[in-house]
């Protein structure tokens, strides 16, 4: 029950909600709901993990799910955005069919034993500093820092270059940006793209780093789901993407923690006596994310902030008022 | 009338599309659900194919293993019993585009209160089946509802986006049932409770072999008429009462149901909670007609979600889900032999994803003219 500890091991599972919480962030400001961000994880998680196995290599395997999980999402870019269907459903069915190819490519791969992973390594000086040193520098994987790296650049990309203004111009107001000369279409399918590619990489992170192996649809336990919540209490803004996501890791470490100890505040822990009790701890991260959801949705009626305008709708050329 | 972008340039032809003034036919509209089901058996098939199985193979051992004799029929039926309900549950609170995905969860805690009633104890185990039958019914819904409610309420009032909460509620239902049957239930300290006494199950129509021989071995339970009276019942309410009128404008057209002075936040909460019930009245059903016991694994088998697939398959009427319910009941059931485990689930994701694809057809008409034509 070492604080440091569970931080530390929290970034590192909390990176895994990130990249699939960036992702989804993306796509939903070009104006697509993806409701496909678990399908897309698993089948990322999948391919990292077996493309590991065949080549020996972590990073391939990294690409690999990449490439998987984005071209995946293409199939909900097609449907939502040039068949013009509900996003609600489709995104729903993309989880179906990815959790669906998953298992049957993945079946047989969790008896497929260790594969190397992604390497963690500590950053020198940085991780001498006095407590953040050790969660945040210390002993992480390559994939940690990565997403260290990627939260400011993906603000700063959304929020103040060129091609991210033409990003907030249509998921808020695609006719204009259509009149501007902008390709709603072609964005909109490149962003869902890049959305699928990070969830991708959310599901990499899972099985090459953070939880190593393959456990058919347990490999993400609905932390898609769990991403696409935190989309709407982050606002659709990266930084506090990454605040909610590393929470949530901690979170999620701290439930295991917290059976080992004897005592708790000077009390008999009962976690520690009373086994079944952590089916109770287990509910946390999910009722959490609906009070987060609650926290998110009051505070984004009082700020009068909310969702990008055209979020959901399908962009029809030549109808009015779109 | 507007160009679609999807306009492709052929050497003299191309396929124009012209959006549909008319609403489709009935007929139109079930030969287009036809071929994407179609569709997407032929894309599971190259799947299969590719992942070195026999498509043909696996889809003969489909039909012939969920409807080759009176038997396996009768299995069909019984799998198909849940999914009606929790198709049901879903059509109701999509009618009026409140996406419920948590009716897995709903048919859990169904599942969870229905066994109360026996395991807590509410009732003796030597009660009487006039009882324990509606006392059983009655608790599963109720706990069906309140997991129902819960998303329905926090959407009316905080306008908190339900699919996510009403799938988080999943999770914790299993957890809430793992805890009982691991710990307060358990039999044994294996991880289910004690088997239900005869009175408290639903009767089978092998039950009444000794005088009917025909009938030994039929394993479908009563739990169907439960099915068959909720889809009556929800398509009077949404095609016949006024409710469903407000509800199917709900849905429609939200703007309009509010200056015509519907109550959109009593309806969003109501709708919820009788989904909810339905699903939870299909757990009822699946543990006392079924499982006969309380255990997670048969009653945690994705009901739920392929409640969500039939519902949108049968376009959200309450009759049509019977029938459709009864092929994936099929395809459920003869699924559970064939390997890799995961390709009805991968099929039946399919099968949505073609469906989806396949409505554009119900709103353009693609025709394929000569270039030289306009």
């Amino acid at each position: 029950m070492d604080p440091i500890v569970i931080l530390q091991a929290g970034v590192a599972s909390g990176t895994v909600l990130l990249f699939a919480t960036l992702g989804e962030v993306l796509a939903e400001r070009s104006g697509v709901l993806n409701l496909g961000v678990e399908g897309m994880m698993l089948i990322g998680a999948m391919a990292a993990f077996s493309t590991t196995i065949a080549t020996g290599n972590p990073w391939i395997g990294v690409l690999a799910a990449m490439i998987v999980a984005g071209l995946l999402s293409q199939i909900h870019a097609f449907i939502v955005i040039t068949l013009q269907a509900d996003q609600v459903v489709s995104g729903l069915a993309l989880t179906l069919v990815g959790a669906g190819i998953s298992l049957v490519l993945g079946e047989g791969l969790s008896k497929a034993g260790t594969v190397s992973l992604m390497p963690s390594f500590s950053i020198p000086l940085l991780a001498l500093i006095p407590i953040l040193g050790p969660i945040f520098f210390t002993n992480q994987s390559v994939l940690v820092y990565i997403g260290y790296l990627m939260t400011p650049l993906a603000w700063y990309y959304i929020n103040h270059t060129r091609p991210g203004l033409h990003l907030r111009a249509v998921g808020e107001y695609p006719s204009a940006a259509d009149a501007l000369g902008i390709n709603v279409f072609r964005l909109r399918y490149a962003y869902v793209f890049v959305g699928g590619m990070l969830a991708g990489l959310g599901g990499a992170a899972i099985s090459l780093a953070v939880a190593p192996g393959w456990f058919s649809e347990l490999t993400t336990g609905g932390q898609g789901w769990i991403a696409v919540g935190l989309v709407i209490f982050a606002q659709w803004n990266p930084i506090r993407a990454a605040i909610g996501s590393y929470a949530f890791g901690a979170l999620r470490r701290l439930i295991l923690d917290i059976q080992g100890p004897l005592t708790l505040f000077g009390f008999d822990n009962p976690f520690y006596y009373n086994a079944y009790l952590g089916f109770f701890l287990q509910m946390i991260p999910y009722a959490f994310t609906v009070i987060v959801l609650v926290i998110g949705s009051r505070e984004s009626i009082r700020k009068r902030l909310g969702a990008p305008a055209a979020l959901g709708v399908p962009y029809i050329r030549g109808e009015r008022g779109k | 009338m507007a160009e679609s972008s999807l306009t492709k340039k052929r050497t003299g032809w191309r396929v124009k599309l012209e959006p549909r003034l008319d609403e489709p036919t009935g007929k139109e509209s079930l030969l287009i659900s036809l071929g994407a089901v179609v569709v997407a058996l032929i894309l599971g098939g190259v799947v299969i194919a590719v992942v070195g199985g026999n498509p043909f193979a696996s889809y003969l051992h489909i039909a012939r293993a969920a409807f080759g004799n009176i038997g396996v029929l009768s299995d069909t039926i019984v799998k198909a019993t849940p999914i009606i309900l929790t198709a049901l549950a879903c059509t109701i609170a999509f009618r009026m585009k409140l996406w419920n995905i948590g009716a897995e969860g709903q048919f859990i805690m169904g599942a969870w209160g229905a066994s109360a009633i026996v395991l807590a104890p509410v009732l003796a185990p030597e009660s009487p089946r006039w009882m324990f039958i509606p006392l059983m019914a009655l608790a599963g819904m109720g706990m069906g509802a309140l997991w129902g409610l819960i998303p329905g309420y926090l959407k009316a009032k905080f306008n908190v986006n339900e699919i996510i909460s009403s799938l988080m509620l999943n999770y914790i239902a299993v957890s809430w049932v793992n805890y009982w049957i691991f710990g307060v239930w358990s039999e044994g300290g294996f991880q289910m409770s004690p088997k239900f006494p005869e009175a408290a199950s639903l009767p089978r129509l092998s039950d009444y072999a000794s005088t009917i021989p025909f009938l030994r071995g039929l394993t479908t339970h009563a739990g169907l008429f439960f099915g068959i009276a909720a889809a009556v019942f929800l398509w009077y309410i949404v095609y016949r009462s006024r409710w469903g009128y407000e509800i199917r404008l709900i849905g429609d057209n939200p703007h309009a149901a509010k200056y015509a002075g519907v109550n959109i936040v009593k309806n969003t909460i109501l709708v919820m909670a009788l989904s909810g019930a339905l699903a939870g009245l299909g757990g009822m059903s699946e543990v006392s007609g079924v499982v006969r016991r309380l255990q997670t694994a048969p009653i945690n088998a994705g009901y739920g979600f392929t409640g969500i697939i039939v519902a949108w398959l049968a376009k959200l009427n309450p009759l049509a889900i019977i029938v459709v319910s009864i092929l994936f009941g099929a395809l459920i059931l003869a699924g559970r032999e064939i390997q890799p485990s995961g390709i009805p689930k991968m099929i039946q994701g399919i099968i949505l994803v073609c469906l989806i694809a396949s409505d554009f057809l119900l709103r353009y008409r693609v025709r394929v003219v000569k270039n030289e034509e306009e």
